[in-house]
């Protein structure tokens, strides 16, 4: 095994045990917790397959913003603790579920995988690569993209003056 | 290019060797003699007390997470742009314009809300709006 592969195994394992942790924590607040550490194994793994950029958005957006975001929900609501409250007593459907969905994403990803050729050729300037495709080849998707910008943040402010009149 | 992170796992590791020889050594160091004075939570000499009841956590925190959030998707699509700005030219300048447009009338929208106020004083002027606003949405509604 070469040092990427060790740390790929390392990085799933920890990732897979955060992921584990946050669906059984009894503590809503611990299982935001947990998925840090989960979307930042997860962000690790996109660094050691190549993809910088979308490795370190990873990191910054989801472990940055949107884990604060459910943590201010959280203390917004005053969420239930303990398992009672929190789990709806279904595990061996979820679980059921899980095992379907983890099926087929294994054979979408292995279908979709190049096996035949043995060099996979890395881009090494990815951020370039990435700004050319978005900004030539997906302009109108960009452009929507900060459409649904605004109206989550005017919808934010609608339900948040709602909310501060009750 | 995964060998450029080497610097930095070495960097982590030496923080994280650090911490873990500075505690073993305080606690090699220290004399340990806890009483329960001692264990509790300090707090300017009140009895440490829980979570606040009743009280509610103001929802202009979560405007102001969702704004940093909005415009930290924002900076993320900036920066794939100056990468490759050269290559892109008039047509990219444009692109990001109007990009930048959009989402600044979103932060206009907010300030003009009063979304950036901290006080507690609405004037006269917005509660009407506000109001105006929460009807339309109920007649949409109903």
């Amino acid at each position: 095994m070469t040092g990427q592969e060790y740390a790929f195994v390392v990085l799933a394992l920890v990732g897979t045990v955060g992921a584990v942790r946050l669906v059984t924590a009894k503590n809503v607040v611990h299982a935001a917790l947990y998925l840090v550490v989960t979307l930042a194994m997860v962000g690790s793994i996109y660094l050691v397959l190549g993809a910088e950029f979308v490795g370190w958005v990873q990191i910054l957006i989801y472990v940055g913003a949107i884990v604060i975001l459910f943590l201010f929900g959280l203390m917004l609501t005053k969420a239930p603790i303990g398992r009672e409250s929190l789990d709806n007593q279904q595990r061996g459907l979820a679980l059921l579920v899980a095992l379907a969905v983890l099926a087929g994403l294994v054979f979408l990803i292995q279908d979709a995988f190049h096996w035949g050729d043995r060099k996979m050729n890395l881009v090494h300037n990815t951020t370039g690569e990435v700004g050319r495709s978005i900004f030539q080849h997906y302009v109108l998707p960009f452009e929507a993209v900060s459409f649904i910008l605004l109206a989550a943040l005017i919808g934010a402010v609608v339900l948040a003056r709602r909310e501060e009149r009750e | 290019m995964l060998g450029d992170y080497l610097p930095v796992l070495i960097l982590g590791g030496l923080a994280f060797a650090f911490v873990v020889a500075s505690l073993f050594a305080s606690s090699l160091l220290r004399p340990s003699r806890p009483s329960p004075a001692k264990l509790a939570p300090y707090e300017c000499g009140n009895e440490p007390v829980r979570l606040p009841k009743g009280e509610k956590f103001s929802v202009k925190f979560y405007v102001v997470a969702m704004m940093f959030i909005i415009f930290d998707i924002e900076t993320i699509f900036l920066f794939p742009w100056a990468v490759s700005f050269r290559k892109l030219g008039l047509f990219g300048l444009v692109e990001m314009a109007v990009f930048i447009a959009l989402v600044f009338v979103a932060y206009v929208y907010i300030w003009m809300q009063g979304g950036l106020e901290w006080e507690q004083a609405p004037r006269p002027m917005e509660r009407t709006a506000a109001e105006g606003e929460q009807e339309e949405e109920l007649l949409r509604a109903g």
